[in-house]
């Protein structure tokens, strides 16, 4: 569920810091500087993302952790050791690696691209086959694809396929080059809610570069925003990065509608959900008489299951002779407690009375509320996220 | 026709030997031709500079006719299949390097990228990926090289009956047997096609991973195959 359109992005949990980046620059022979005295701290088992325009050093940056790029400074720390004192290839070993556009190799099969890595930890055939069977399945790839070859898979399936083989050997660390940039938005939103599916289950520390705000909003626990010339912008939970960008470069990065997009990580449970405009569409002319006395203009009409139908004014129902047709449409539902103020906000915003309609995981009105009641909602809950993300802030230092 | 298989004995083999003799000729210096071109190809690959100098200094050996190199050699190697050999293989490089550079260079960044990130050491990635990758540009190559070696072995006929085949051309001069032409001539035209189809079944079997048509392994919709009237049509077009 995490991730979906409407819910609500929980605050994952940070553990320690497993991948510590100080005070490191990169600068080519022709001095054009990647990146300029950087320093990170990221956290273990959560997801990381470096974000920025392009030419703002972010590739680069993942690049240096698995020594892809050497520093021309500083150091990095790999849970306390520097990674320019390890044997490379063993270093990389560790590490899973997922680049744009997968780069599977086009003359293995899918099974053997996924063994790639076991394999060449050694491994027996055998044993790397049924690992990266078992991913296959972990990452939603039917079992008939391992022995098709990367060109007959679609963009979406090649990009699994690099997850899993990123993942085969079961390394600590994965680093993630803008892995979904390259596949259509919808098949990107399925690899994303993946991935955070994957990562519940896993835990692994995750390093993910992109350049679409939205994607680092999403997807991670810690955002660092970068801006041209390898500088870090801002380093703060995504949250906090939409409540409290640092300065105009980040608040301008993040886009015009960030006090909407907030509101998905505000969860909608605390809303208070009016039940009394709710009327069955067999309801009697006196059940409806009370409900018109509850104070709402509109009454929600629900089929005989609680799934709603629509909205009316209270005049116009005639008790046995309701016409599901002559209904106001009543937009989409929200989820309540699952999903977000913002799908809440959402839908009363869309809805042509006002009013957005809640609904339980099984499609049942469970209430309706108005937009003055979600927008105190939102109100309230911007109270207490300054307060907490005081304390998110302390929490990470 | 009895008289079209006949070959002369000063020649001092059948026409099947012949046939022998001429495939030896030829594609042994396509094969070392090739042994020669992978490390330099690699070179020209990993030291981008060079690639120009090594594509005209094999640019200037192909120009040279193979009778000056005969001249030269003939001092070395005297009236031999080896100084046949030499210049055949010499000039294969002309196709082969430039084919190999083209095929590893190919190989997708991101794929390259992966391999890297994934602990493959320079070799092992060269070995593994890089080349495998090359193999369709590789055998596109050699098809070019070999045919062209098959017609050129028949001036070995110039130092003393070292052309195999062309051999006969030579006979059916002084003996005034012009049915030694034609074989000489259609024996080599079906060798080289055969070689040539022979190059395409060995590229079919190596790359099962290739997307393109025509293989008949994965059936392919019809859209993809040209109609024959459209090469026609395309000519019309110019």
């Amino acid at each position: 569920m995490a991730g979906s359109a409407g819910s609500v992005c929980q605050t994952r949990r940070v553990f320690g810091v497993l991948i510590r980046i100080d005070s490191v620059t990169k600068r080519y022979p022709d001095g054009t500087i990647a990146v300029d005295r950087l320093s990170l701290e990221i956290p273990d088992r959560s997801i990381t993302v470096l974000v920025g325009p392009s030419g703002c050093g972010k590739t680069t940056t993942l690049r240096m952790i698995n020594r892809m790029v050497e520093p021309s400074e500083g150091t990095i720390l790999l849970d306390g050791k520097d990674v320019q004192q390890q044997p490379v290839n063993a270093l990389r070993r560790s590490m899973g690696y997922v680049i744009q556009n997968a780069g599977l190799f086009q003359h293995r099969t899918i099974v053997d691209n996924i063994a790639t890595v076991p394999r060449l930890l050694g491994w027996n055939k055998h044993k790397a086959r049924a690992r990266a069977a078992e991913l296959m399945k972990r990452v939603g790839l039917d079992a008939s694809l391992a022995e098709r070859y990367p060109y007959q898979l679609s963009g979406g399936q090649q990009q699994r396929v690099g997850v899993a083989r990123a993942l085969a050997a079961d390394p600590p660390v994965l680093l993630m080059d803008e892995p979904f940039s390259a596949v259509d938005p919808v098949v990107r939103k399925g690899l994303q809610d993946e991935l955070l599916r994957i990562q519940d289950e896993l835990g692994k520390t995750i390093v993910f570069v992109t350049h679409d705000i939205d994607e680092a909003v999403k997807l991670g626990t810690m955002v660092a925003v970068m801006r041209t010339g390898g500088r870090l912008a801002q380093f703060a939970p995504p949250a906090e990065l939409l409540s409290n960008p640092a300065d105009a470069f980040v608040e301008d990065f993040l886009g015009a509608d960030r006090g909407i997009r907030r509101l998905s990580f505000f969860p909608s449970a605390g809303l208070r959900l009016l039940t009394s405009p709710v009327v069955a569409v067999d309801a009697t002319a006196e059940q409806i008489a009370a409900r018109d006395t509850a104070g709402a203009p509109y009454l929600l009409v629900t089929d005989l299951d609680g799934r709603p139908l629509g909205w009316s004014e209270p005049g116009d129902l005639t008790a046995g002779d309701v016409r599901p047709e002559r209904l106001l449409p009543h937009g989409r539902p929200f989820v309540a407690g699952t999903d977000s103020l913002r799908a809440a906000l959402d839908c009363a915003v869309l809805s042509p009375t006002g009013w957005a309609v809640a609904v339980d995981a099984g499609g049942r009105v469970t209430g309706v509320v108005s937009q003055q009641a979600i927008a105190e909602a939102i109100r309230g809950a911007h109270a207490e996220g300054r307060a907490d993300a005081a304390a998110d802030a302390k929490a990470v230092r | 026709m009895n008289r079209f298989f006949d070959i002369p004995s000063d020649l001092q083999h059948s026409w099947l030997g012949l046939i022998g003799l001429h495939l030896r000729e030829a594609l042994l210096p396509v094969l070392a031709g090739l042994v020669l071109a992978l490390p330099l190809a690699q070179l020209c690959v990993r030291f981008r500079w060079l690639y120009p100098p090594v594509l005209w200094v094999t640019t200037v050996f192909y120009a040279i006719p193979s009778l000056a190199f005969f001249v030269v050699l003939i001092d070395y190697t005297g009236q031999t299949e080896l100084t046949v050999m030499i210049p055949l293989a010499v000039y294969s490089l002309v196709v082969l390097v430039p084919a190999i550079v083209d095929g590893v260079r190919s190989v997708p960044q991101e794929t390259l990228a992966a391999a890297t990130a994934m602990g493959f050491g320079p070799v092992r990635r060269y070995a593994q990926v890089q080349l495998p990758i090359a193999v369709p540009a590789i055998i596109a190559g050699l098809r070019v090289a070999t045919v062209s070696s098959i017609s050129l072995v028949s001036v070995g006929m110039l130092i003393g009956n070292q052309g195999a085949l062309g051999n006969l051309l030579h006979d059916a001069q002084i003996y005034n047997r012009p049915e030694l032409a034609w074989n000489s001539v259609l024996t080599t035209a079906v060798l080289a096609v055969l070689a040539d189809a022979a190059l395409v079944l060995v590229r079919v079997l190596l790359t099962p991973w290739m997307p393109s048509g025509g293989r008949g392994r994965r059936p392919k919709p019809a859209a993809d195959r040209p109609e024959p009237a459209a090469p026609a049509l395309k000519d019309a077009a110019r």
